[in-house]
Parts: C-alpha cells; sequence; structure tokens
C-alpha cells in the first residue's frame, strides 16, 4: 500500500478522520454565511458597481474616456489584462503539473486555486473585449465565422488571434477540470442533505454531481479522465503566457522584441499566481477554521516555488538588460536605459524591489513560515507583477521614434475604474465559491488520510 | 429501475481491509456487482477484474480531430478562400498556424473525453442514483451483492462478508 516518509511532515494534521472531512468542509455550505461574509460581499458589490459603471460609460462614450493617446496606445488595459491571466496560471500548474509530479501537497489547495484561475481568466477577457469599443461584434470580429465580406476570414499569423484561441481554450479546459474535481464533493452534499432531509439542497446538488454515486468503475475511468485532462492541461497552461507574450515579442517595438519573453512570461505568471493563491488561502483558511488542511507546510512549499520563479524572473530581467548592450542595436539600448532611468524610473525600480528582492526574503526559514511576512509579501508580489506589465507596457511606448510623439501616459479614472471592476467580479465570485462550493477537494484529501496499514507502523 | 431486486451490502471502512475483502468474496465465486467508495481506491479495480479504460483512446480520437479540423481550416480559409499577403510569407504556411492548431487539439480532446466518460458512466444532472447507503460519500465503502446473480442464500454471503473484515452486512431492496 501507500508508503509514506517518516522524514516529510503529514500532510493533513489534527489526526482526522475521513468523517472528519466531510464534516469540516462541507460546514461552511450548509450553515447561514457569516456577519464577515455579508461585509466582504458587500464591498465587492459596490467595487463592482463602480466598474459596471465606469465600463457603461467607456462603452457608450468610447476608448476616449481612457487616457490613451497616439502614442501610447496600449497601456492598463493591456498591463491588466496579462496581470490577470498571469494570476490565472496557478490553478492549473497546480492541480495539472503537480498531479503529473505526483505532489500531494496539491490537493488541499487545488480546489480554490482553480477556482481563482477561473475568476481571473474571465477578469483578463473583459479587458481585450472592452478594447475592441463594440464588445457585442467581439465575437464575430475574433472567431472565423462566416460574413458578408466574401467571406472574409480573421488572421490566422497574428498572435493577437492565437490569444483569442489560446484564452478561451485554457478557461474552458480549466473549467472542465474543476468541475470534474467537483463532482464527487457535490454528491457529499447531497446524501448529508438527504439524512438531514433538506430536499432542496439534495436536488440542487445532485443535480451539479451528475448522479454521482462513486463506484469503482466510474472512479476508475474519473481517476483516468483526471489524469489525462492534467497532461493536457500542462503544456497548454504553459502556450497561454507564451502566447500573451507573443503579442509582444512578435513586434518590432524595442523593448518588446525579445526572444525570452515566453519563458520569462510563463514563469512570472506562475510567480504572480502563487502569490494570489496565497493572498486568498491565508484568509480562506483562517475564515473557514482550515487550519489542520492548509498547514504551514503547504505555505512554505508554495513559498519555495515563488522563491524560484522569482528568481528565474530576476534572472531574465538581467538578461534583457545584458542582451541590449551586447546586441549592440541603438534602439534597444535606449528602451532600456530609459526604462531604468526614465520619467517612467519608479515604476521600474517598483518592480525590481517588489519582484527581485522581496521573494529573495523566503530563503529565511522563519520567513517563509511567518504568516503574516508571507501575507505580506504575495501582496507585494503582485504590486510588483502589476508594475512588471506596466514597465513592459508603457515604457517601452511612450518614447517614439520621433522626439515630438514623445509623450506620457496618465490614466483617468475610467482606467482605473475598469481595474476595480475586475477587483469587485473577483472577490465577490470568490466569496460565492467559497459559501456553496466546498473550498477543498475532499475526494482527494481523504484519499491521504492514513490507511490501517499504515497507522500499525 | 430494476425492480424487487435485493442486495447485501457489506460496510467496511478502511481500504486495505476492503481491497483483502473483495479478493476473498471473488474467491469463494460470490459477484460482486459493485463497490461504492468515497475516493478512488487505489488496486480496486484489478480487485474487481475491471478491464482497463479506453478512455484514454477517445481522448486521442477526438485530439487527432482536433488537430485535423484545425489545420483544414487554416489552410483553406488563407490558403484558398481568401488568399492574402501577410508580411511577405507564403499563403499557407505551416508555423503561424501551430498555435490554434495546438489549442484546438487540447480543446477537443478534453471536451470530447469528458462527454464520452459522462455518457459511459451515465451521469445525468436529473438522474437520482441508486443509493444503497448515503455513508458511501462519507466515510464508507460499501460492497453490494446482487443476490439475483448469485447461487449462495442471503446468510452465506453474510457470513462471508463478516469473515472477511466488513463491519455490519445490511441489505437493501430496491
Amino acid at each position: 500500500m501507500q508508503v509514506s516518509s517518516s522524514l516529510r511532515e503529514s500532510l493533513i494534521t489534527g489526526g482526522k478522520t475521513v468523517g472528519d472531512v466531510s464534516e469540516d468542509i462541507c460546514r461552511q455550505v450548509e450553515g447561514k454565511p457569516t456577519k464577515l461574509w455579508w461585509m466582504a460581499f458587500g464591498v465587492s458589490l459596490v467595487l463592482l458597481g463602480f466598474g459596471v459603471y465606469t465600463m457603461s460609460m467607456t462603452l457608450w462614450n468610447g476608448i476616449g474616456m481612457w487616457g490613451l493617446n497616439k502614442t501610447v496606445g496600449w497601456a492598463w488595459d493591456i498591463t491588466n489584462f496579462v496581470w490577470w491571466v498571469g494570476i490565472g496560471h496557478a490553478g492549473t500548474l497546480i492541480s495539472a503539473i503537480l498531479l503529473l509530479f505526483r505532489q500531494k501537497w496539491r490537493m488541499s489547495i487545488n480546489r480554490a486555486a482553480e477556482a481563482m484561475t477561473i475568476f481571473a481568466v474571465i477578469c483578463a477577457a473583459t479587458f481585450p473585449l472592452i478594447h475592441m469599443g463594440r464588445l457585442w461584434l467581439g465575437f464575430y470580429w475574433a472567431l472565423p465565422l462566416p460574413n458578408a465580406f466574401g467571406s472574409l476570414w480573421v488572421n490566422f499569423n497574428s498572435p493577437l488571434l492565437w490569444d483569442v484561441f489560446a484564452i478561451s481554450t485554457y478557461f474552458t479546459v480549466s473549467l472542465v477540470f474543476w468541475y470534474i474535481g467537483l463532482i464527487p464533493d457535490f454528491a457529499v452534499i447531497r446524501d448529508r442533505a438527504v439524512r438531514m432531509g433538506n430536499k432542496t439542497r439534495a436536488t440542487i446538488y445532485n443535480a451539479l454531481s451528475f448522479g454521482w454515486q462513486g463506484g469503482a468503475k466510474t472512479w476508475m475511468r474519473y481517476e483516468s479522465v483526471a489524469l489525462i485532462l492534467a497532461g493536457l492541461s500542462t503544456p497548454l497552461v504553459l502556450s497561454v503566457h507564451t502566447i500573451v507574450s507573443m503579442d509582444f515579442a512578435t513586434s518590432v517595438v524595442p523593448g518588446w522584441h525579445t526572444t525570452i519573453f515566453p519563458p520569462y512570461f510563463v514563469a512570472g505568471a506562475i510567480f504572480s499566481g502563487f502569490a494570489m493563491v496565497l493572498t486568498l488561502l491565508l484568509i480562506t483558511r483562517k475564515v473557514f477554521k482550515l487550519e489542520d488542511y492548509i498547514t504551514i507546510y503547504h505555505v512554505e512549499l508554495m513559498n519555495i516555488i515563488i522563491i524560484v520563479t522569482g528568481s528565474i524572473v530576476g534572472i531574465a530581467y538581467i538578461t534583457e538588460f545584458f542582451i541590449a548592450w551586447y546586441g549592440q542595436v541603438p534602439a534597444e539600448q535606449y528602451a532600456f536605459i530609459n526604462r531604468m532611468f526614465g520619467p517612467y524610473w519608479w515604476a521600474y525600480w517598483c518592480m525590481m524591489t517588489c519582484n527581485v528582492i522581496s521573494p529573495q526574503l523566503f530563503w529565511f526559514k522563519k520567513i517563509r513560515t511567518s504568516l503574516v511576512s508571507t501575507f505580506v509579501l504575495s501582496i507585494v508580489v503582485n504590486i510588483g507583477m502589476w508594475f512588471e506589465r506596466f514597465v513592459i507596457i508603457v515604457s517601452s511606448l511612450h518614447r517614439d521614434y520621433l522626439p515630438s510623439s514623445w509623450s506620457m501616459f496618465y490614466p483617468t479614472m475610467y482606467d482605473v475604474g475598469e481595474y476595480v471592476l475586475t477587483f469587485g467580479f473577483f472577490f465577490a465570485a470568490f466569496l460565492l465559491f467559497a459559501k456553496f462550493f466546498p473550498v477543498i477537494n475532499m475526494a482527494e484529501v481523504k484519499s491521504i488520510i492514513k490507511s490501517s496499514s499504515e497507522k500499525k507502523h | 429501475m430494476e425492480s424487487n431486486k435485493n442486495f447485501v451490502l457489506g460496510v467496511f471502512d478502511d481500504e486495505d481491509v476492503l481491497l483483502h475483502a473483495v479478493e476473498k468474496v471473488r474467491g469463494k465465486g460470490v459477484k460482486i456487482h459493485e463497490v461504492y467508495s468515497p475516493f478512488p481506491v487505489h488496486g480496486l479495480d484489478e480487485a474487481l477484474g475491471y478491464k482497463k479504460t479506453r478512455l484514454p483512446i477517445a481522448a486521442f480520437i477526438f485530439g487527432m480531430t482536433g488537430t485535423s479540423l484545425a489545420l483544414i481550416m487554416q489552410i483553406w480559409m488563407l490558403g484558398y478562400d481568401w488568399p492574402m499577403i501577410i508580411g511577405g510569407k507564403n499563403f499557407a504556411s505551416l508555423p503561424p498556424f501551430i498555435p490554434v492548431t495546438f489549442e484546438l487539439t487540447v480543446l477537443l480532446s478534453a471536451l470530447g473525453m469528458v462527454a464520452t466518460f459522462m455518457i459511459v458512466s451515465d451521469m445525468k444532472p436529473y438522474k437520482w442514483p441508486q443509493q444503497f447507503d448515503l455513508r458511501s460519500t462519507d466515510d464508507k465503502h460499501i460492497m453490494a451483492i446482487d443476490l439475483s446473480t448469485n447461487k449462495l442464500a442471503k446468510a452465506d454471503i453474510g457470513a462471508i462478508l463478516k469473515d472477511s473484515g466488513a463491519q455490519e452486512v445490511n441489505d437493501k431492496n430496491f
């Protein structure tokens, strides 16, 4: 049977039994939401409301509501888009790549991380859609649909179109993967509802669980499906940010035209995704009293991934500079000097401090096992990653080839408002998820509760 | 649903005991209807003598369908239906078509496999399962034995179950 190393810490603490897992996780689904939940939900709805107002104004009046100008044609919207897509990388990475590597510690965190991924990808997708101006025509313009112009098809040579396919496939496959994981857990809630005599809840959760029964044959197929989905999602998750980075890398703008963008963006995506998972999970574990399931050991392992990816990002920044000098292309050299010492120096140094220096603090065991410092640093990392995208996008654009075209970018209330919109949506969606869905994958966690053969040792 | 079916249920709470029990019960020539567990038990499918699932083959076929559809679509649209000069490249050049081809391969493979899984496992949102024991999604493994497919009497099967480590032996009629 399963052999567990005595050197490794136990993944689930508190001597939980299989029955305790159902009890602990289902409790928050079955109970009434707390005051704190309502307060957080209210705040999210206020943010969402403000965002919907600014978005409507933008759609009504046009993109001129934003602070864009002729020189800086891409700014906050694409920064936010890339930032949210990056955050959306942790969930599928945790559930797919860590499943292939048989990392059992993923089991306590994959459900919430995948939910976060799905909401983050929705947030990301809103920006290019709004930027199209006429949102309702977006699908018509972006998908290869027959039209009255001949048909004039979409351009399959364009990285922007690859993005459409990459993001929509990533969203769909992540959603399916997440839902497949939820099915057995919905059945747990259904059967508890039957025992409690709550017919409405039983019917709803039975529909959600597709009449799951948990026979050995179904479990065998289920495991095969999960493994193949993981195998498919692994290259998928790496392809998404690769393709996002090609939006920039295939252009001829100095500062964007860089061959290291794909791996550099993927590392950055995992880096910021794990940071966001930590921010959310540290709150979730406290509010729902899940300290025995999401332990300090889980936090420490995630922090180690943050050190690794943060260091890759740091090396990528240095490599870019080295190549700009070594390549001897004056435009490229100017772009990088301007990035460091030009008008946007503050954004650059903010990015360097938050992304390169701050994660190095996790080398100290005291810091990476402390909840307070992890929470603070996880937010710092995401601030840094937002600035990374801002620096790449705006600092490369604002000095055009003609000095008469040089300009600066100043965001308007509508730029800010649409960023707030995504925060409102993200937190509202996560709160609804945490209330109505089991936040921890019960079936997987139950399978690592030690069985009798291990207890005897 | 089948009417008047009588089942004997063995209730287990430990997967190791369950695995040995499955071997023992099958060794005595008793046919097991199915074992219901709250989580996947490794080795249970082999102990029950199930053939390996062919879902990976389905995933592969759906994936290849995605690959071919994507390539045919792009080559036909940009190469034949409306050729356009983009960056001075060939009308239908393969490298820029790879990202979309890859994405559609993954998309069709994933969706097709999951749909196949749902169909072969008979999973529908409006279907209520035959619930032998509500604890089978909580913390108990339930071994269900259909009396109509077994020659042994109910009492004998019960004794075999008890003997192989079942905590409880119950019966259930549908």
